[in-house]
Order: structure tokens, then sequence, then C-alpha cells
């Protein structure tokens, strides 16, 4: 893919060591802003494929809204005691699992790198898309025609989602 | 290694790299928030694949498909935040562990 190589290589190694902090880090908050790191490394992936629209609300929704939602958790709880624990399962387990995950990945990098040429099979080119007005502009005719169904029912999901987090984070314990 | 552009096997292996950290975050981790944080990353890692196939198919339904995933998963948060919040006023704890009603 004609992306530069640079840009991404250094997007991807900062998303790959800010997600291992992520999941190593003992604090809850230092977790949360290597987060915010990894969805910024994100954004700018998405931003070298040319999918500007899904660059940019990646960081509206998730760096700014989702990640907010967790410090904002992580501080009404005052939830950030230092936790990490690996586990009490026999060495010889670890070692075992930490093989065939590394197997499973390599087979998942054999399986990418040897599987067949694609062709493409839709009709937006870049150039095409460049013509008909940019990504933004043809994803969002995109969104309200052929997949007006989906986003209608998006605002159904998420109605019920504010209404499920308010009545389960309302209540009291006395009323269980 | 061709260096004026990148293989998309590339970059689908980044993207399983990333989605096996947030397994294993999942796996290893017993404070429910980093679980989630853990899925978030998952969630990431399979909204790029859909990314990276679309541009390689010239078709625009993989970045739709981010569209609707990336709302999913804020209202997921939302839900699961709630629950911890739930969970904490019940046991004053955030660790997995602890979540042992039923056995008792």
């Amino acid at each position: 893919m004609d992306i530069s190589p640079i840009a991404f290589y250094i997007f991807s190694v900062m998303a790959i060591a800010f997600s291992a902090l992520v999941v190593l880090k003992k604090n809850p908050v230092a977790s949360a802003f290597s987060l915010v790191m990894v969805f910024f490394c994100f954004a700018g992936i998405y931003a070298l494929l040319d999918a500007h629209l899904v660059a940019a609300l990646q960081i509206l929704v998730y760096a700014g809204a989702i990640t907010v939602l967790f410090i904002f958790v992580i501080m009404l709880l005052n939830a950030d005691v230092p936790s990490f624990d690996i586990g009490r399962s026999h060495i010889l387990v670890k070692i075992l699992a930490g093989v065939a995950a590394v197997a499973v990945l390599a087979a998942f990098v054999w399986a990418f790198k040897n599987s067949a040429q694609i062709q493409p099979t839709g009709t937006f080119s870049a150039e095409k898309i460049q013509t008909l007005g940019g990504n933004t502009r043809v994803l969002s005719t995109l969104l309200f025609s052929e997949y007006i169904l989906p986003f209608e029912l998006t605002s159904v999901l998420l109605l019920a989602g504010i209404v499920g987090a308010v009545a389960i984070a309302k209540r009291k314990p006395s009323q269980q | 290694m061709n260096l004026s552009s990148v293989e998309p096997w590339i970059i689908l292996s980044f993207c399983s790299v990333i989605f096996f950290i947030g397994l294993f975050g999942v796996m290893i981790r017993r404070n429910i928030l980093i679980i989630l944080m853990s899925i978030e990353l998952m969630l990431n890692a399979v909204n790029l694949t859909f990314v990276t196939y679309s541009k390689q198919l010239a078709h625009l339904g993989g970045q739709m498909s981010v569209f609707f995933i990336i709302t999913v998963a804020a209202a997921e948060s939302a839900v699961g935040l709630g629950l911890v919040i739930a969970m904490f006023r019940t046991l004053k704890t955030v660790d997995t562990d602890q979540i042992q009603m039923l056995r008792e």
C-alpha cells in the first residue's frame, strides 16, 4: 500500500509499546493515559490509510469520550490502588502459554503473508473518492443511503445504552 | 523488503499483535477497569483490520463497519463502567477475584 513507511513504523512501534504499558502498568490511571496514546497512534494510522472520517471519530470518541469516562470512573471510585498479580499457576503452565501465544501469532503472520493477492472488488479507488469530494463526503452519502437502516438502529442502541447505564449506576445497594 | 510502501500483511500482523496484547491483558489482569481497557484495545485492532481491507478492496463497507463498531464500543464502555460502579457499591472492590457471591 502506498503509505509512508516511516510514519507507519513510528506509529505502530509506539502503539505496541503503549498497549504493552496499558496491560503491564500497575496503576489504572497510568494505564488510562497510555490508552490515550494508543488511540492517537491508531488515529495516525487511519489517516495514513486515507480513512479521514474514521481518524477524526477515533480521536473524538475514543481518545476524547471513552478515556475521559475511564479516568472519571477511576477518580470516582478512588480505585487507583496499584494491583498486579500475574497469577498463581505453575511456571511450566506459564511457559507453555507463552509458547502457544507466540505460535498462534506466528501462524497469523504466516497466513497474512502467504494469502493470495486480493483483487479490489469495490469501485471506490483512491482516485474515484478524490473526484467524488473526499472520504468524508463519500462515507456520509453512503451512510444516509445504503446504510440508513443500521444507522437508525444505532440510535436505538445508544438510547438503550444511556438508559441502561443510568439504571445500573443509579441503583442503591439497599434496593437490591 | 520494499521500503517505499508498506505491504498489507505488515499492517494486518500489527493488528494481530495489538489484539493479542489486549487478549493477554484480559487474561492476566484482575482489575476490572484494566480488563475493560484491554477490550477497547482488541476492538481497536479489529477496526484497523477493517480499514486495511477496506483500502485493499477499494470498498467502503469496511470503514462503515468501523463507524458502527465505534458506536457499539462507546455504548459498551458506558454500560460496562456503570456495572463497575454498581459492583464497587456492592463489593467495595474492583478486583474480579472478589466476585464470588454465587460460590458462597
